[in-house]
């Protein structure tokens, strides 16, 4: 599991005017699910396409099985991919689609028959063998392209948002479907999407990617929960961020001081090095309290006035503003208050609170790389996945 | 009941003068039209093909005498029918295959290639199909004939004109139809599917013989069978690079004088049957045009 299967050594491509990617240092380990995720634009297609040999780099190093693969073209890479589209052979049957690989190795006819055989089976397709691509569906095409692939036992499969075509609810199903097969076969996934949920589902660590390079890589609940830029934090859910600055420390936490002077405990390890710093909390770590309740020791605490009370069924979305204008989104599970019938209404004042542990602090907003990363607004067109 | 007094009022309203005369046009006069428009296209082939039967008493097949197949028994029964019919073919047959292994190597490098002077090369290659036929002609002949001035042209090459100059011509001008007919399909090409075969472990080789000459198939066959028709009716360009030789369209124009045996309308006959087979042929094969299953929006 440790062994590294690829590793990417300062790679760059340039298209033009446009970096693309911008010196990506990336390993990803034997077995892994790997996901590359960002925006459209933020570079991942290319750095996918990279490692399958469709794009040269325009500097850098690629490296597979510790073998430099950098300047071979796609044929002689031991990867295969699933593209965005599929890119069935229309002119072939769904056989000859599986079997292209293995004939192309010139692998015995028996043989071929038989692993296309046990491959349509591993996808759930049996039957279909003697089917054109424009006699299947979009969810069955998507099967072939992965059966397609796998046949060939690479070191690892590359999936360009395999999935984008398919509608919601036959997404969710393969997000499972895939995960089932990429541990059945054991081979290393790198998968790159614009879909946070999709990469949460099945990654077993993910690249957030921004304007050509990634921002923070980690397993999905790290990336989550201890998001460590403005972009990720945004990019991977909800989140409410409050600027401030480090103010000391008091019980092994630090201490932030808002512009109101309002002090927030968040752990050390959060803000090493930084003075200024943004402190962030997910919406539904934080508990809505009436004023006169106690408040546990040690928690966050901020005040504010209900502004909008929104009844989505698993949970209840609050907008609270604060008296300096900040609002503040929060969660909470329909238990007590929805059977009770005691929703906090727009207008009532609460206590908004969460603990120390739940708080995480991204880097300020004037790093230059970040400024404008929580719109998303890719600054690098992503030329090549066109 | 409101519900039974509703569809008195919602009925639609009838003899509207604009609209009963949409629907009679529809009905009676572009059908009419259409079949009068396909008469007068046809009406000469049906003659032509009419007189084949004939059995004319002199040297003309122009007024109808006696149904015969004669003529059809002994299609080339006529002094230097056959080789003028034989060398036609040959032309053909060879400036297709010439023009059709050429254009699509200039189409493959025009659409796939970015190199110095690809914009020029895609205007130059219209020049054929715009310049006047006649103009053309006169020029061939010109090259022709000043080639005999130029030391390092061998003595005999292109002049006496010969089956070669006319064979070179022929090529020429197919070239401009196949590239055309071979881009246009070359351009809608999806080149994900090369990248497939590519990360599949074909080589530029394979890939070629497995994935895009079977998919751009089509659209080669369509350029070929509309390169041989263009080739085996040429009149005026042949007639100007032909020198000694007859091809089958320049044999009906001398025998004009002396009147055209019935063996032309005969041959006249193959050629527009074939033809239409062709056709046939190559409107089935354009069907198979929609390449892609899916037409997934790109990121």
């Amino acid at each position: 599991m440790s062994t590294i299967d690829v590793r990417l050594v300062e790679v760059t491509k340039v298209f033009g005017q446009d970096v693309a990617v911008d010196h990506v240092n990336l390993e990803v380990l034997d077995g892994e699910f790997f996901s590359l995720l960002g925006p459209s634009g933020c570079g991942k297609t290319t750095t996918l396409r990279m490692i399958g040999g469709f794009e040269e780099p325009t500097s850098g190093l690629i490296e597979l099985n510790g073998e430099d693969v950098t300047w071979l073209p796609p044929y002689r890479r031991n990867v295969n991919t699933v593209f965005q589209n599929y890119a069935l052979f229309p002119h072939l049957t769904i056989f000859e689609n599986v079997a292209f690989g293995l004939r192309r190795r010139k692998v015995k006819g028996a043989e071929i028959k038989a692993r296309v055989a046990q491959m349509l089976q591993l996808v759930e397709l049996r039957g279909f063998d003697q089917r054109k691509p424009g006699q299947i569906s979009g969810g069955q095409a998507q099967r072939v392209a992965l059966a397609r692939a796998l046949i060939n036992r690479p070191a690892v499969l590359l999936l360009d948002e395999p999935l984008g075509a398919l509608d919601l609810k036959l997404r969710k199903q393969m997000q499972l479907e895939l995960k089932r097969i990429q541990q059945e076969v054991g081979i290393t996934f790198i998968y790159v999407t614009h879909d946070q949920d999709e990469a949460m589902t099945m990654s077993d660590r993910i690249a957030v990617m921004n304007r050509g390079r990634y921002e923070q890589l980690g397993r999905p609940e790290e990336l989550y929960e201890r998001p460590t830029t403005r972009f990720v934090a945004g990019f991977l859910g909800v989140c409410n961020l409050l600027p401030g600055h480090v103010d000391g420390t008091a019980d092994a936490y630090a201490l932030v001081a808002l512009d109101d002077s309002t002090k927030l405990r968040l752990p050390l390890a959060q803000v090493s090095g930084s003075t200024d710093v943004e402190v962030g909390v997910r919406p539904e770590k934080v508990r809505l309290l009436e004023l006169t309740d106690d408040v546990p020791a040690g928690a966050n605490v901020l005040r504010g006035r209900v502004k909008q009370t929104s009844y989505t069924g698993v949970s209840t979305l609050y907008v609270i503003e604060r008296s300096n204008g900040q609002t503040f989104t929060v969660y909470e599970q329909n238990l007590e208050r929805a059977a009770a019938n005691s929703l906090w209404r727009p207008g009532e004042e609460v206590a908004m609170t969460w603990s120390p542990d739940d708080t995480f602090a991204v880097r300020g907003a004037s790093t230059a790389s970040t400024a404008d990363a929580a719109s998303g607004s890719p600054s690098v067109n992503e030329t090549a996945a066109s | 009941m409101v519900a039974s007094a509703a569809p008195n009022h919602i009925q639609k309203p009838r003899g509207h003068l604009g609209r009963r005369l949409v629907r009679s046009v529809d009905r009676w006069i572009l059908p009419l039209y259409a079949f009068v428009a396909v008469l007068y296209l046809a009406i000469p082939v049906l003659v032509m093909i009419a007189f084949s039967f004939n059995d004319p008493t002199g040297r003309s097949n122009l007024t109808w005498k006696a149904f015969s197949i004669n003529a059809w028994l002994d299609p080339l029964g006529k002094p230097g029918l056959a080789q003028a019919v034989t060398t036609s073919i040959s032309i053909a047959v060879l400036s297709t295959i010439i023009a059709t292994i050429l254009g699509l190597l200039i189409g493959l490098a025009l659409v796939r290639h970015a190199f110095r002077g690809r914009g020029i090369v895609n205007l130059l290659i219209f020049l054929p199909m715009s310049t006047p036929e006649i103009v053309l002609g006169v020029s061939l002949l010109t090259l022709f004939i000043a080639s005999t001035q130029w030391s390092f042209v061998p003595k005999g090459t292109f002049f006496p004109l010969s089956f070669t100059t006319i064979l070179i011509a022929h090529v020429m001008f197919n070239i401009s139809y196949v590239v055309v007919t071979i881009r246009a399909r070359l351009q809608g090409f999806p080149r994900h599917l090369e990248e497939a075969a590519a990360d599949l472990g074909a080589n530029e080789w394979t890939t070629f013989w497995r994935v895009t000459f079977p998919l751009i198939l089509p659209g080669v066959i369509a350029a070929a069978l509309l390169a041989f028709s263009l080739s085996i009716d040429d009149y005026v360009i042949t007639e100007f690079t032909s020198g000694q030789t007859q091809t089958f369209p320049i044999f009906i124009f001398g025998s004009q004088l002396r009147g055209i045996p019935v063996q032309v309308n005969v041959i006249g006959t193959i050629i527009f049957v074939s033809a239409v087979l062709f056709v046939v042929i190559s409107t089935l094969l354009q069907r198979r045009q929609r390449l892609d299953p899916v037409e997934a929006e790109e990121e």
